[in-house]
């Protein structure tokens, strides 16, 4: 009972530890904002490599989730003769929830992953040693960029996979299964609130941003520089920050649409 | 005699484990020092005590009079553009090509203009030997073309001092030579304070100025090369001379050879 205990107090401590750790990574990055002001070239590299790059796993994805929203949509609310709103019903779903939560994941995937192992590996060939001792601050000018970058990529890889999911679910409702073209639209023009459902989504996936890329980053720069040290930093990378973003989506949804 | 660096009483542990128990050493200006030991002794770790990147749990470690491990590390940083560091691995950023890596520093640190850069990024290029592999990238270099980059990084913004991380090991005879006769020369033309980390014994001690020896957390012997060959202690002529057994065994601790073998289990 006692030994128990004492794990538990062990792996309590642990937790708090890295969570102190990260907090000071993250105030670390943030004071290295005032510099990259002055280097913007390294932010845009960031951007392509950490956005861009990302474009068409989130493209390819958003329009096949958009399919089977108009799908099972369509089955659902033919049922009680309301398919004409198949629009709204995959508008609001994509913007609201779907486009901000599974791009989160998506990004945590293919650009937290990928991130985490650069990092980490820049550790173990010593890179991060070595601009430490030519006098420049690593964390401020690897880390902070990268941070920077997919805070800023998040929104707009959102924004792209629920746009691209509208169409998919287009395709299917109007396309294939007859729904009203100008229902399909008008319906979704006169329901979607841009203060609620936007914005909403669009602070969703800011958040989501925020907290993987530095999830991803941090697991990246406290690696154990072995490449067994870096596989399992690049594994917690995805598996935390799938769980935060699926537990602070419900927080987040619980505010905005709870009350 | 003038010394750049001077540590005093260090103590350094990892966890439980002690490194450094309570050594002196001396690293006098404008010589090569050579710090040598059996591999796991934490000879890295030393560089890295100077360098400021790690802190000391007792003692001082100061370079031109300066306690690193108190330094703001806005100062801490200007003392490092005085150091240059040559690691093991080369350390060279991956994403950039030869010319970039070395030209580094130059950009982040100076503000001279490109044409300048350009210039000076060549001519330190040429010192090693590489000017004409200034577009490859740096998966495209052996480990010592590698090290001859890291090298003319090192030495980009003219320090004062450099401190080389086990600059042979791994290396065929050729690139040995080059690194060891780089060296050497380098220090020869700027006056630079050099201090190599190393346990190769032959190539090291034939260009050292003065060689400390590290043991179990201890300085075990200090004198010229021609000295500590034919020093007094047992365990520095080991050493020096690469005998399989002496101080430190050949064999592991284990019990009586007949008792393992003919006493059953």
């Amino acid at each position: 009972m006692l030994e128990f205990l004492a794990t538990l107090g062990r792996s309590a401590i642990g937790t708090l530890q890295r969570l102190g750790q990260g907090s000071l990574l993250l105030w670390h990055m943030l004071g290295g904002l005032g510099d990259l002001a002055r280097r913007p070239r390294l932010l845009l590299v960031q951007v392509f490599s950490v956005g861009v790059l990302s474009v068409l796993i989130v493209a390819v994805s958003g329009i096949f989730v958009g399919m089977v929203l108009g799908l099972q949509g369509y089955n659902t609310l033919s049922q009680f003769g309301a398919a004409q709103s198949l629009g709204v019903v995959v508008a609001a779903s994509l913007v609201r929830e779907l486009g901000p939560v599974v791009t989160a994941l998506l990004f945590a995937g293919r650009a937290g992953s990928a991130l985490t192992a650069e990092i980490g590996l820049m550790k173990a060939t010593e890179q991060l040693s070595g601009l430490e001792m030519m006098a420049v601050d690593p964390v401020k000018r690897i880390l902070t960029p990268r941070f920077l970058a997919g805070f800023v990529s998040m929104p707009l890889l959102a924004a792209l996979f629920s746009a691209l999911g509208v169409i998919g679910g287009y395709f299917v409702g109007v396309g294939l299964l007859g729904v009203d073209d100008g229902a399909f639209w008008s319906q979704m023009q006169a329901k979607i609130d841009l203060h609620d459902d936007i914005v909403n989504g669009v602070i969703k996936s800011l958040v989501f941003g925020f907290v993987c890329t530095w999830i991803a980053l941090f697991q990246g720069y406290a690696a154990l520089p072995t490449s067994e040290g870096v596989s399992r930093a690049t594994t917690r990378t995805v598996v935390h920050s799938s769980l935060a973003v699926l537990g602070l989506d419900f927080i987040l949804t619980a505010l905005m649409f709870g009350a | 005699m003038d010394n750049l660096v001077e540590i005093r009483d260090l103590r350094f542990c990892r966890g439980s484990k002690v490194i450094f128990d309570g050594i002196d050493i001396d690293i006098p200006r404008g010589k090569i020092t050579a710090i040598m030991g059996p591999s796991g002794t934490g000879k890295t770790t030393l560089l890295k005590l100077i360098g400021g990147q790690l802190r000391p749990h007792r003692g001082s470690v100061r370079v031109d009079g300066q306690a690193v491990h108190r330094l703001p590390i806005r100062e801490l940083y200007r003392l490092r553009m005085r150091m240059g560091m040559l690691f093991q691995s080369g350390a060279l950023l991956t994403d950039l090509n030869v010319f970039d890596n070395v030209a580094y520093p130059l950009r982040e640190h100076t503000g001279l203009p490109e044409s300048m850069i350009r210039k000076l990024v060549l001519m330190k290029l040429e010192a090693v030997g590489l000017r004409g592999a200034r577009e490859l990238m740096p998966s495209e270099l052996s480990g010592g073309m590698a090290r001859r980059v890291a090298l003319a990084r090192a030495i980009a913004l003219d320090p004062d001092m450099i401190m080389y991380d086990e600059p042979f090991t791994g290396q065929d005879p050729i690139s040995m030579g080059v690194l060891v006769q780089l060296i050497h020369a380098l220090n020869q033309a700027s006056r630079l304070t050099s201090i190599i980390v190393s346990h190769d014994v032959q190539e090291t001690a034939g260009i050292a100025d003065l060689i400390y020896l590290i043991s179990d957390g201890r300085v075990i012997g200090r004198g010229a090369p021609s000295d500590l060959l034919q020093s007094e202690s047992a365990w520095a002529r080991q050493f020096m001379q690469g005998l399989p057994d002496g101080p430190v065994p050949f064999h592991y601790p284990a019990p009586p050879l007949e008792r393992d073998i003919l006493g059953g289990g």
